[in-house]
């Protein structure tokens, strides 16, 4: 029962994910193509969930579903052809290639082992806890320069934005 | 109950949570009376006919409260397990976490002074 | 849920069942069950809701249809099932058909994470506070869609503003969130409810409560925050072109949400199903946490039927420069003070397992911290209200000095 669980999740989340990858790439309305992309990611959210990280599953629909979709539909409303992306930003061949060579360096970055083998204790076996995620964060030993760093990347990035996008009077 | 077995349990709510809305609404297309004419399927609006297209561009503001609202959502997801671990951690912990939320209001503050947290 | 499953399980099985269906089963079985409360309750809510409305204003409320007009929602029900249900030509067909089913949905999924005794509940999930904010993430977008895929300009223009509104407000919902998180250590709703068998969270933190509960109000789009339903400026807001049952289920959804919001509150800060003999029977232990997110229902009911609409402009500075520094202030002046008592000796480093008299000396000094801040808070707050009186005042001097000026 298990593993059949198991399989036919992964099974649902991959036609969520390359089905939603694909309506992305379809259609011609940005906005069905936000909610596309949010099926697609949905479907990462899952794959998170088999490899037991229910952790990162939430902080995917949190993030992609709740922040990003939500910013991108306010960003589509700032363009000016919703329904219909201009014939001219159309490039199939160029967008082809480009996706294409980005697929074959995923693929040989993943099952070639340029550094080195990948010695056979790679994955764990034990299941880290958010409660484990929180004390590497911020003990000793653990991240807390990254866990710092992206606080000021995350200011840099605020900050940036608001210069930006506001007008130069106010 | 592992946790596997938890998630086919949301797994199929989620399945199921759609099915209930959606079930009165099938009964009320079985019942519910068809009469369409080209009046009554045009848009609503205000009651007066449509004018121009309803894709038109919205302000910047609503952009900049999604950016800030992201910069925040990003951020609770670096405190969510700080505050679980939180317990067990030294008086470091609470200082990187000090630390972590300080410079994240300080770009609060920024956007105070520019005025992007005005509606406008 | 539990317990139903593994003795359904073991019946199933013993009774020559295959085993994978008979895990399916009882799983369907405890979906059923556990999303059967919310569904029920939302048929009862509709009537609360409007009999509280009626009495607030000096009304009687649906008094015909049944006692006490009981019947009235079953009355409704029947009335929306022969409505015709209307769909814009011009409306994109399958994201507006879409969107009341994903609203609704979105806040029946959060019953997944609660308990409903110590020993009954969907499930326990290790993430379940973070579950449940992001499962509210859902509804955000099904109202987007909701505005978008109607194709209507004053649909679109509500749909943003809401969005815009309930983003905003779950910044400080989440900074509150933490509060209780962080106290219990876990974010496992039942381990958060197990936590407060000493002191509850409320006490302990009465400011993050007050902060959760005004955002949990905007996030339901009630008044004063019921930019939602902003008939006098948008026509109606994001569902102005929905009909029938679609429209109907819009506000079920939106109902249950606020009395979803009534029981996460309990459970979060007060305890739960904690209260006088809820340890000898499930029953009163779902009582008392029934009891107890009525009673917190009910003043969002009287909060909402009490106050006028703000502004969107007045909603959106109160969150951004009140709520939201306030709620960071609040977490680290909680995170520090729980630290040092901690690093004393004084506040246990395991809530699950201390007792009232453990954590009894950090709730007075707890409490003595968020006296001060409201102390504090009440003061920047009067001081704003002064400036903002005297300026309105100075304001319409000169528009009457205007105005004989011109008289003249």
């Amino acid at each position: 029962m298990e593993l059949n669980a198991v399989t036919i999740g992964f099974f649902v989340f991959t036609i969520l994910t390359l089905g939603g990858g694909l309506g992305v790439v379809t259609t011609r309305n940005l906005f069905q193509g936000t909610i596309w992309l949010m099926v697609s990611l949905f479907g990462v959210a899952g794959y998170f969930v088999l490899l037991s990280a229910p952790f990162l599953a939430a902080v995917q629909v949190l993030v992609y579903i709740g922040a990003i979709a939500i910013l991108i539909t306010f960003a589509v409303m700032l363009t000016r052809s919703v329904t219909r992306i201009n014939e001219r930003y159309i490039r199939t061949i160029p967008s082809f290639v480009a996706s294409l060579a980005l697929f074959l360096v995923l693929l040989f970055g993943i099952t070639v082992p340029i550094f080195g083998d990948y010695p056979s204790e790679m994955a764990p076996t034990v299941v880290m806890t958010t409660r484990d995620l929180g004390v590497a964060l911020v003990e000793g030993n653990g991240y807390v320069a990254p866990f710092l760093l992206a606080s000021v990347l995350l200011t840099a990035a605020m900050i940036g934005a608001i210069f930006i996008a506001r007008d130069e009077d106010s | 109950m592992n946790v596997l077995n938890e998630w086919a349990f949301v797994g199929l709510f989620a399945l199921m949570a759609p099915v209930f809305p959606a079930l009165p609404i099938v009964i009320a297309w079985l019942f519910r009376p068809r009469k369409p004419n080209v009046l009554k399927s045009s848009t609503y609006e205000c009651g007066v006919e449509t004018i121009g297209d309803t894709w038109v561009q919205f302000r910047i503001q609503y952009y900049i409260y999604g950016l800030i609202f992201l910069v925040f959502d990003v951020e609770m997801v670096f405190l969510f397990p700080w505050a679980v671990a939180y317990n067990e951690m030294s008086l470091f912990g609470f200082v990187a976490g000090f630390l972590f939320i300080f410079l994240l209001t300080d770009a609060l503050f920024y956007a105070w002074k520019k005025n992007a947290l005005d509606w406008k | 849920m539990d317990e139903l499953c593994t003795g359904l399980c073991k019946f199933m099985v013993e009774s020559g069942a295959d085993a994978g269906l008979a895990q399916f089963a009882s799983l369907l079985v405890g979906v059923l069950l556990v999303s059967g409360v919310p569904l029920l309750t939302v048929i009862i809510l509709i009537w609360v809701e409007r009999k509280v409305a009626a009495r607030i204003q000096d009304r009687i409320g649906p008094n015909r249809v049944g006692p006490l007009g009981l019947m009235q929602t079953f009355a409704d029900l029947l009335k929306l099932l022969g409505k015709e249900d209307i769909t814009p030509t011009s409306a994109d067909r399958v994201l507006y058909n879409a969107a009341p089913l994903v609203s609704f949905a979105s806040v029946v999924l959060i019953w997944v994470v609660v308990p409903f005794t110590p020993f009954h509940f969907g499930v326990d999930l290790e993430i379940g506070a973070l579950y449940f904010v992001a499962i509210a993430s859902l509804g955000t977008l099904a109202i987007m869609t909701a505005g978008w895929a109607s194709n209507n300009k004053y649909a679109l223009l509500g749909a943003f503003r809401v969005v815009a509104l309930l983003v905003s407000y779950e910044v400080p919902l989440v900074f509150a969130l933490l509060a209780p998180v962080m106290l219990a250590g876990s974010m496992s709703m039942l381990d958060i409810v197990n936590a407060q068998t000493g002191m509850w969270f409320v006490v302990l933190s009465p400011l993050a409560f007050v902060i959760f509960y005004i955002s949990s109000q905007a996030e339901t789009g009630r008044a004063p925050f019921d930019l939602i339903e902003a008939e006098s400026e948008l026509v109606a807001g994001f569902n102005i072109e929905y009909s029938g049952m679609k429209f109907g289920m819009f506000f079920a959804a939106e109902f249950l949400h606020v009395f979803t919001n009534g029981i996460l509150m309990a459970l979060l800060f007060f305890g739960g199903w904690m209260g006088p003999l809820y340890y000898e029977s499930p029953l009163i232990a779902f009582a008392w946490l029934g009891l107890k997110g009525t009673i917190i229902y009910l003043t969002t009911l009287w909060l909402r039927n009490t106050v006028p609409r703000l502004r969107i402009d007045q909603i959106m500075a109160f969150n951004w420069k009140f709520l939201v520094p306030l709620s960071i202030a609040n977490l680290i002046l909680l995170s520090a003070a729980l630290k040092i008592l901690q690093e004393l000796g004084i506040a246990p480093r395991d809530m699950l397992s201390a007792g009232f008299v453990d954590v009894l000396p950090t709730t007075i000094i707890m409490l003595l911290i968020n006296l001060v801040m409201v102390a504090y808070l009440l003061g920047i707050l009067r001081r704003h209200g002064q400036e903002f009186r005297r300026a309105s005042q100075a304001n319409q001097r000169t528009l009457a000095q205007a105005a004989s000026g011109a008289g003249d």
